[in-house]
């Protein structure tokens, strides 16, 4: 048990959520506001260093990956990327958050559910056991339900929380049933005890099956993949513009590094394949059906936010171009560029939302007609944005347009071009969109009545900045993200 | 001054690209005079690289020498190694020499026209200048393409902030459909670079084209080597065809053209054309030769129908941009034809004719922009006799449209001449036939420049519309004039950079002989 210094990421998180509470009840009528998004910043930034430590410093992980508490728990260099990652967008959100917070109730519980959020979705990262995925994701997902309901009088808010909750509830039912159908297949619960059982079967049955099928369900909501993404565009619409991104990047990430470790390592490919299953062709019809419907749809939309919703719903079927390339020789790379892509669209969407944040601070509206003519009156924001944009676009101004040619590359690599060519129609037609948004803050003229409130929302700002500086720079120094993703494949896929 | 030499070319884009960056946070009034002065720099580092060259032969080829070359390692892809390797040889210090020297100019030709965010629209200008340069050094595959896509961005806001009435709708469809072209080449290249397997360690395109010239490409899926290789190479064609463009694959370039405001025109028909030419040239007719050779019966009928059909399209035109931009599509028909001739004349006049068409329709194109600032419209209905009251711009667009048609002392005509030479010469079937067909493409030119030329210029003096026919400003004339000196130098004497092309289009000429 000597080991367990290395949850030191999660401790990071879980406790600042719990100082937070503390600090509340010891202080209830304090105004710092800035105390509180101090701590919560804080929290997660030493996170975010101890996983970096972790993961550079040579001898913590040198002998392999750590099994904590009876295996149900693992440190790999995957853990530890996502960690960093939901981590790194957390501490964003929560600076984002203080002009968001400053006038309103319940500062401090708004931090505190999003420090659990926090730490459920790194314990996701973390799982090695379909219970304790269970466990990490209801962390995750019970706080995000109250987080996305913060605004209690606000129709759309409330309306959004319920279809989250409701969905997430089903969702999760169906994840936990398709867990004990696999447990009483193959009598454990553990990804790499499944895995040995599965190796010594020699046919699958119908329970197996059943229950594989559920948890891929699960997965799906918690990724926003088709067929359980419905919740997602209302959700993020209706939730404030922080909380947004924080569901569509971190909630994301987490959502698929579950996925990864659960469909490599729990049902390996070539063990399944050689019984007659195989669940590629299954999440290549996902991925089809998620990036075409999401980028489809985002075309359609009025209102920028809903148009991201949509485009993190298309983001996602990018990613699942990993799993679902997964019979080609080139597993490692496409399971490394699928982690890049994560890595860099949860920076570049986090900062999409907050400009969206920083709009309606301004009391700008949130469709792209409002958005006319603002890079007259905030140019500096609408270079950031532009910057999300187009590299959510695939143009190289960010890491964006690398991770995804990346992504394209490995599926032709592993043959699977076809899979790439649909993705490369998708985003061609992504380029309209999100060139829109640019349009409408660079081209058109803006309106008269275009007025921007006096008041400067510094922690918008600096969240923004740190979002756009980290997609800017992700493109001239790829290398460590390359380095780090394609080392956690591997060690994944070993 | 070793150091120098090594850091130049990065010295150029950044100088370019630093540039840009500080021009937008200048104030409108003065931006276009600092943004002349900071196009300078890459102009003189530029010409630095020309007069102190030493590279010989042809990048992609055993036994050429890349100029400048830098090589140092970026990020590791799994199998593959990518690389920061940058050079010049004998192709491509051409055309950076044809950006950077065309970039101040068309800077200076946006002195008059451009009344509004003036700072925004010389910064993007600094910025296309220094991904265009980036697009013609770039050895590494994933480094080429982040400058071929870097191009988009600025091209697409200098349309669409800038351009004409519809410019909204020609920037998108600009945008969009140079974008999934990309796309299609990017898919056919990397299926190239599978199929070669672990002959190579990295998207180098010197280390790849010595693997597909010593028969290393293996078979991937399905698809045997040849197959593979025919596959890539119509992915590859297509994808740099729209940006040449080819007949079928033209229509964003009418539009881009007409909605674009004149100095991007000059941009646009004067540097981005050639970065399709140019990857079809690196690409389909060097890594791919074989194929090339193979198929050049056909895409000499293309580079026919392109000729004729982009000459015929623009005999139609009565705005004098239209003219010009159909008229490209007709040049580059040219280009495609000394390509798949596949001849020392035929190649090295190509390239040639890259460089004299962007001089040319750079020249054209300002032109028309003079006029259209003095007249108000670029009808040629609405214009008539105006070289008596506008006799300088009217000898300019006259020398600049005999440059086009040919005619000799002028570089138009050297580069037509070598282009036929070398598809005479050539010996794929029907090099004769096609060739004295495409001929017929200057009898065209010659016939709807002419007749511009009659309506516009001559006759009885008339303007339809409010016009402000004051004497052009200096500012206006010297680009002109400095592009009609390039234009006539390089007719009299081609040799000062045909040399160079023809060193470089030699060993690539004769790597095919060796294997057929």
């Amino acid at each position: 048990m000597s080991d367990v210094y290395l949850l030191l990421p999660q401790i990071c998180l879980l406790s600042s959520a719990l100082i937070i509470l503390l600090y509340n009840t010891l202080f209830p009528k304090s105004t710092r506001l800035i105390i509180l998004t101090g701590i919560a910043t804080i929290g997660s930034i030493c996170s975010v260093i101890v996983s970096i430590f972790f993961q550079t410093s040579g001898d913590v992980l040198s002998s392999g990956p750590v099994y904590l508490f009876n295996s149900q728990l693992i440190i790999d260099g995957s853990s530890l990327l996502f960690i960093i990652l939901i981590s790194s967008i957390t501490a964003i959100v929560s600076i984002a958050s203080y002009d968001h917070l400053v006038n309103s109730q319940n500062q401090a519980s708004y931090y505190s559910l999003l420090l659990l959020a926090a730490t459920g979705m790194s314990f996701m990262a973390s799982a090695n056991s379909l219970v304790i995925a269970f466990i990490a994701m209801e962390t995750a997902s019970l706080p995000s339900y109250a987080l996305v309901t913060y605004l209690k009088k606000n129709e759309g808010s409330v309306e959004a929380g319920i279809k989250y909750f409701l969905i997430g509830a089903l969702s999760s039912a169906i994840f936990i049933y398709g867990s004990s159908l696999v447990y009483g297949a193959t009598g454990h619960l553990e990804f790499g005890e499944i895995s040995h059982s599965i190796a010594n079967m020699s046919s699958v049955s119908g329970l197996l099956l059943l229950g594989l099928l559920m948890i891929i369900g699960g997965l799906a909501f918690k990724t926003a993949s088709v067929p359980f993404h419905f919740w997602a565009p209302d959700v993020y619409e209706g939730a404030v513009s922080p909380i947004s991104a924080f569901i569509s990047s971190a909630s994301k990430a987490a959502g698929f590094i579950l996925a990864f470790r659960i469909l490599i390592e729990a049902f390996p490919l070539d063990l399944l394949i050689s019984l007659g299953i195989d669940w590629s062709i299954l999440i290549q019809i996902i991925a089809i059906a998620t990036m075409t419907l999401g980028n489809f749809a985002a075309v359609l939309q009025k209102s920028v936010k809903r148009m991201l919703a949509y485009s993190s719903i298309g983001h996602a079927g990018y990613v699942l171009i990993g799993l679902a390339s997964l019979t080609g020789n080139q597993d490692v790379l496409i399971i490394g560029a699928s982690m890049m892509h994560l890595i860099v669209y949860g920076f570049m969407n986090t900062g999409a939302f907050l400009f969206v944040a920083l709009a309606e601070h301004w009391g700008v509206g949130s469709t792209f007609d409002d958005y006319r003519g603002l890079a007259t009156k905030a140019p500096m924001a609408s270079v950031a944005m532009t910057i999300f944009m187009f590299s959510l676009a695939g143009l190289p101004v960010g890491g964006g347009f690398l991770t995804k040619y990346v992504l394209f590359m490995a599926a032709v690599g592993a043959g699977f071009w076809w899979l790439a060519a649909i993705g490369a129609i998708n985003s061609a037609l992504s380029l309209y969109f999100y060139s829109r948004v640019v349009k409408s803050l660079w081209v058109d003229q803006p309106l008269k009545s275009l007025k921007l409130s006096s008041s400067k929302p510094f922690g918008l700002y600096i969240a923004i900045f740190i979002a756009a500086s980290i997609t800017i720079l992700s493109l001239p120094f790829f290398a460590p993200i390359a380095d780090y993703a394609m080392s956690a494949a591997s060690i994944l896929l070993s | 001054m070793e150091w120098v030499a090594i850091v130049l070319i990065e010295l150029t884009i950044l100088s370019a690209f630093i540039g840009g960056l500080f021009v937008f946070s200048l104030s409108n009034k003065n931006s276009h005079k600092i943004s002349f002065y900071l196009s300078l720099i890459p102009l003189l580092l530029g010409l630095t690289m020309w007069s102190s060259f030493d590279g010989y032969g042809n990048a992609l080829i055993e036994g050429g020498k890349i100029a400048f070359e830098t090589n140092i390692p970026w990020v590791t892809l799994g199998p593959y190694a990518l690389n920061w390797h940058v050079g010049v040889d004998g192709i491509s210090l051409p055309l950076v020499l044809l950006t950077v020297i065309l970039t101040p100019l068309a800077i200076m030709s946006a002195w008059t026209p451009i009344k509004e965010r003036q700072s925004q629209f010389y910064g993007l200008l600094l910025i296309i200048e220094a991904a265009l340069i980036g697009v013609f050094i770039a050895f590494d595959f994933f480094v080429w393409f982040i400058f071929w896509e870097a191009v988009l961005i600025p091209m697409y806001f200098l349309i669409s902030i800038w351009g004409g009435s519809r410019r909204k709708y020609a920037a998108i469809k600009f945008f969009i459909y140079t974008n999934v072209a990309s796309l299609l080449m990017f898919i056919g290249f990397m299926a190239l670079a599978f199929g070669l397997g672990d002959s190579i360690n990295s998207l180098d395109l010197i280390s790849m084209s010595h693997a597909l010239h010593s028969n290393q490409l293996g078979s991937l899926g399905p698809l045997d080597p040849d197959t593979l290789k025919y596959v890539v190479f119509i992915a590859l064609f297509i994808g740099f065809g729209v940006k040449v463009p080819i007949v079928p694959f033209h229509t964003w370039l009418p539009d881009a053209h007409v909605e674009a405001p004149t100095p991007a025109s000059v941009i646009l028909a004067g540097v981005l054309l050639k970065m399709g030419t140019y990857g079809l040239l690196r690409f389909n007719f060097t890594l791919l030769a074989d194929i090339a050779q193979k198929l050049a019966s056909l895409i000499a009928v293309v580079a026919v129908v392109s000729i004729i059909y982009g000459a015929l399209l623009a005999l139609a035109q009565k705005d004098l941009k239209r003219i010009v931009a159909y008229s490209s599509i007709s040049s580059m028909g040219y280009v495609l034809l000394g390509l798949a001739a596949f001849t020392v004349y035929g190649v090295g006049g190509a390239t040639f004719q890259m460089i004299s068409h962007g001089l040319l329709s750079g020249l054209l194109f300002m032109t028309v922009g003079v006029i259209y600032n003095s007249t108000h419209t670029r009808m040629t209905d609405d214009l008539s006799g105006i070289a008596d009251k506008m006799p300088v711009t009217a000898a300019i667009f006259i020398a600049g449209a005999f440059g086009y048609m040919g005619l000799p002392l002028m570089s138009g005509f050297a580069a037509e001449l070598f282009i036929f030479i070398g598809a005479f010469g050539s010996d794929f079937p029907f090099a004769k036939l096609i060739t004295s067909i495409s001929m017929f493409g200057i009898v065209i030119v010659a016939g709807y420049l002419l007749l511009t030329i009659q309506n516009v210029f001559f006759g009885k003096f008339e303007i339809k519309g409010k016009n402000n026919l004051d004497l052009p400003k200096l500012h206006d004339i010297f680009p002109l004039v400095i592009l009609l000196l390039i234009i006539i130098s390089l007719g009299i004497a081609p040799s000062i950079i045909f040399e160079m092309i023809q060193q470089a289009v030699q060993p690539l000429v004769s790597l095919l002989e060796g294997v057929l």
